[in-house]
């Protein structure tokens, strides 16, 4: 056994060192803004418990068990540990005092633990090489934590080997009890001693060493994941927060401390798992954006330049398109779909996208610099309110030939017809049945017609939020004035924009989305379907504006269910796993010139299923399938959305 | 060294109608915007600016309401905005726009030294292209007109080299400064506003002269000093065109045929 007072000296500069370094790294959340994550501690706490302790996330996927495992055998063989230094610190202080009824249990957990933990490590490490979780998983940095913690179960295996096998120690530890019998049988306590010694300082240089290592590897996370989740926010669609437009301002994110001190302890968390990169589509069509790179490289500018910033000085190296490790390049920026996919995934609740928005914001808001195709986007927008750049004017064309009344006070709903709807030539036909589905179902309706605006979400995500701010505030003004209390959208994109982001804007009216809305409609029986429709084989593709963003996926389902008489089928990806058609955060207006295209991708899955129709529930969903299944030259596959097939199964008058 | 960038208020003609009994534009409800060949002399002027530190002095004549086109132009750059609106100038045709233009930019040469004037080649809504060389006539200056590239300005020399675009061809002129050019829409890509900018040209105040100040004849502005008289607007009829090939049955015959055509009219060179 270690002398103890050579061991408290050792101890006491290994946690002293471990602290130094633990303050110093989380001292710079300190760069940050402030940001309110303290509200709700109930939810947070619930939360902490079913995603930190009950790791709900980790094990969605298969080898998330193994993870589980080593968590929980970590937490027991803290006390083990915790009986390791303090026996160190003074011999009598031992489980051991206990009477055996309760340090027999006691020694066979902590043994069959580790044993535990040592198998979850080879089989962790057997599968970085057989099947890494994403290419390039091969890091030293893995391999030495894997390591350490196989080191330490050796040295503890051996050192309660060599205690049982001399008689220094009597308990009930299997584990232990075969390494004793195998290298250690019949030692005497005299040869037994020096090796229990050495074996003993393995085991607590290789555990005060992990502790230090810590801090400086990717397993940080051991320490900041259960905050980060604990800070998580609760607000699905991630709204982003408002500016406000004085001079002296900073726009979006053009260093880290323009990112709040959670972005920051997001960047602290991860653990390079990877699973955000293998859901994001602009990485999965060979984009350069990877959401893991984003978040490592926030970490890396934040060591570089924290310490300094800290003492007010500018940052040396840029975070955007500065190239190189730490800084993010504009092309990663703008390929962002804004999917939602990478914080869906996310185990320990890093929000990838916002911050990828924030810096859109600044290269669009302070330095007028984002692809040139968007300069006719935001002054169509701007001049025109509406993304096509077409004459306010033409807003009622689509329902010339139908007698559709202009919202006023005694109209229940507001049909908020939208751009795609009002402007484009294939979504017209949606809000074409749409008017049908409302007035068969003796809905009480109106429209703004000439006078309704763009809601402004491309303008959002793409970060020109003076733009956005300027539209939000002209519709909610409009909308007090008429009275709008509850509105009816058929694109997603409005829906989430007019549900979520309004809300900043004092908008408190009811918004609905046409699948909330037809769903209940023929859930309740107001709306009478005549007959079937034969759309043949249907599958369904969820709209992350629907889905992920607002936790609508069965509505669609059941109004497709209910008209066709048959269930749509599900693509490999569906639901809150399903894959991006390519055209949401602004990329519907923007050239996709980097690597292969979005749409072909989710298209190519749709027909995995051979079906005969593709559902959608989004004009920009319809716009993308419609494209993609030209260039994959299978437009005998028909697009429809939910309410044309719903108005197809309406009775004819 | 001034550089004047001229820029008329104009409706969206996208979305404007011609009255049939007035022969004039409806305007009502239809948005204001800044004439988009404007936009690009402007940007022309701002790229002066950033390559050899001009100064750029934007004037318009309009209505008191072409504050907000001003305004838009400071957000991108501008360094002055001058809006000439006076009663007397109203009801101005070309001729008597580009006198008071004219005087506004002599004034402004008389303090500072007048490098260059920069017009949009025509407005969307008169589509007429004279007041450019109106202006420059009056001002006395070289009109260096359809300009799609300036190739060299040298400011100690005196000197400008643009390149003109003119149907079928290119004319590489060179000319004495002070010159005045008028812009296509080839010669550059707007830029977009800054927020800071707009933030900023939101409390630059708007210079407003009025004929008060410029002290020009009333007879030779506005509706009386204007000699030309609108009679009739109306869309030009077209001549339907014809219909070549076959598409659904021959298709690669069919696009052969459109090749050929194309290139016979030169609009397509193999």
């Amino acid at each position: 056994m270690p002398n103890p007072m050579v061991f408290a000296l050792v101890l006491v500069a290994a946690v002293v060192l471990f602290i130094w370094s633990a303050v110093r790294r989380f001292s710079l959340l300190r760069v940050g803004r402030p940001e309110d994550r303290f509200n709700d501690i109930p939810a947070r706490i619930r939360d902490t418990l079913v995603y930190a302790f009950g790791q709900k996330r980790v094990v969605r996927k298969a080898f998330g068990f193994n993870h589980l495992l080593l968590f929980w055998s970590f937490l027991i063989l803290l006390i083990a540990n915790g009986e390791f230094i303090l026996k160190g610190l003074n011999p009598a202080i031992s489980f051991m005092s206990l009477p055996a009824v309760v340090h027999n249990p006691i020694y066979l957990i902590f043994d069959l633990v580790s044993l535990i933990v040592l198998l979850c490590v080879i089989i962790a490490a057997i599968r970085r090489i057989v099947k890494p979780p994403f290419p390039g998983a091969l890091t030293a940095d893995a391999y030495v934590i894997l390591g350490m913690v196989a080191a330490l179960m050796i040295a503890y295996f051996n050192l309660h080997g060599l205690e049982l096998a001399s008689g220094e120690m009597i308990a009930l530890m299997p584990i232990s009890s075969a390494v004793g019998g195998l290298f250690y049988s019949g030692i005497t306590p005299v040869a037994a001693h020096p090796l229990i010694t050495i074996w003993w300082w393995v085991h607590a240089i290789v555990l005060l060493g992990f502790l230090n290592y810590l801090p400086y590897s990717k397993h940080m996370h051991i320490l900041s994941s259960i905050p980060n989740i604990y800070f998580k926010r609760f607000d699905h669609a991630n709204t982003l927060p408002r500016e406000t437009f004085v001079s002296d301002a900073r726009f979006g994110v053009e260093s880290v401390a323009d990112l709040t001190w959670k972005d920051l302890l997001d960047s602290f968390s991860c653990t390079e798992c990877g699973r955000c990169q293998m859901v994001c589509p602009a990485n999965l069509t060979d984009k350069p954006l990877n959401p893991r790179q984003v978040i490592h490289d926030i970490k890396i500018n934040l060591l570089e330049n924290g310490p300094a910033m800290r003492k007010g000085a500018e940052p040396k190296l840029a975070l955007i398109g500065g190239g190189g490790e730490g800084s993010i390049t504009e092309d990663q920026v703008w390929s962002c779909t804004s999917c939602g996919a990478c914080m869906e995934v996310c185990p320990v609740f890093i929000e990838q996208m916002p911050k990828i928005l924030q810096i859109r914001r600044n290269l669009v808001e302070a330095k007028a610099d984002f692809p040139e195709e968007l300069l006719n986007l935001f002054e169509n927008m701007e001049q025109r309110s509406n993304p096509w750049g077409i004459a306010p004017s033409d807003r009622t064309k689509w329902c010339s030939l139908l007698d559709v009344k202009p919202f006023d006070e005694d109209c229940e709903y507001l049909f908020y017809v939208g751009c795609a709807g009002a402007f484009d030539s294939r979504n017209k036909q949606i809000a074409l049945a749409m008017a049908m589905i409302l007035d068969a179902a003796g809905i009480s309706w109106g429209i703004l017609g000439k006078e309704e605006m763009c809601c402004g979400d491309s303008a959002r995500r793409l970060g020109n939020e003076y733009l956005f701010d300027q539209m939000a505030q002209a519709n909610v003004e409009l909308w007090e004035q008429k009275g709008v209390k509850k509105i009816i959208t058929m694109c997603p994109h409005c829906f989430s924009t007019l549900k979520n982001d309004y809300r900043q804007y004092g908008f408190n009216g009811e918004v609905i989305s046409h699948s909330e809305f037809i769903a209940e409609l023929l859930t309740a029986g107001t709306l009478k379907l005549a007959e079937k429709v034969d759309l043949g084989k249907i599958t369904f593709h969820d709209s992350c504006y629907l889905g992920r963003h607002n936790d609508i996926y069965e509505q669609p389902r059941s109004v497709i269910s209910a008209a066709t008489g048959r269930d749509p089928v599900e693509m490999k990806r569906n639901h809150s796993d399903s894959f991006c058609c390519g055209a949401g955060g602004g990329r519907m207006w923007m050239e996709e010139q980097l690597g292969t295209r979005i749409n072909l991708e989710r298209v190519r899955e749709a027909l995995d299923e051979d079906p005969d129709t593709v559902c959608v529930a989004c004009p920009y969903c319809m716009t993308m399938f419609e494209d993609g299944l030209k260039d994959e030259h299978r437009e005998m596959v028909n697009v429809r959305d939910i309410a044309e097939v719903v108005a197809m199964a309406l009775p004819r008058q | 060294m001034l550089v004047v960038a001229c820029v008329k208020q104009v409706p969206d003609t996208t979305q404007v109608s011609i009255d049939p009994v007035t022969n004039t534009l409806v305007r009502e409800g239809i948005p204001n915007i800044m004439n988009p060949f404007d936009t690009h002399a402007l940007e022309e002027a701002l790229r002066l600016k950033d390559a050899y530190g001009v100064r750029v002095v934007v004037v318009s004549m309009g209505p008191p309401n072409a504050e907000v086109t001003l305004r838009k132009a400071l957000s991108l750059g501008a360094d002055e905005a001058i809006l000439l609106s006076d009663r007397a100038f109203g009801g101005a045709d070309t001729l008597a726009t580009s006198r008071v233009l004219a005087e506004a930019i002599k004034k402004l040469a008389e303090e500072d030294e007048l490098a260059l004037v920069i017009c949009g080649k025509q407005t969307i809504d008169g589509d007429t292209a004279q007041v450019g060389p109106g202006i420059a006539v009056n001002v006395d200056l070289v009109p260096l007109t359809l300009v799609d590239k300036i190739i060299d300005l040298d400011l100690d020399n005196k000197s400008i080299t643009v390149s003109r675009k003119l149907e079928r061809r290119h004319e590489i002129v060179q000319a004495q400064l002070p010159a005045l050019i008028t812009v296509v829409r080839e010669i550059n890509r707007p830029r977009y506003p800054t927020v800071p900018m707009r933030l900023k040209a939101q409390e630059t105040p708007v210079e407003i002269w009025n004929n008060e100040s410029m002290g020009l004849d009333v007879n030779q502005i506005g509706l009386k000093g204007s000699p030309t008289a609108v009679r009739k607007i109306f869309s030009p009829e077209r001549e339907p065109g014809e219909i070549i090939g076959d598409g659904t049955n021959d298709p690669v015959g069919t696009a052969q045929l459109l090749v050929d055509k194309l290139v016979s009219k030169e609009l397509l060179h193999l």
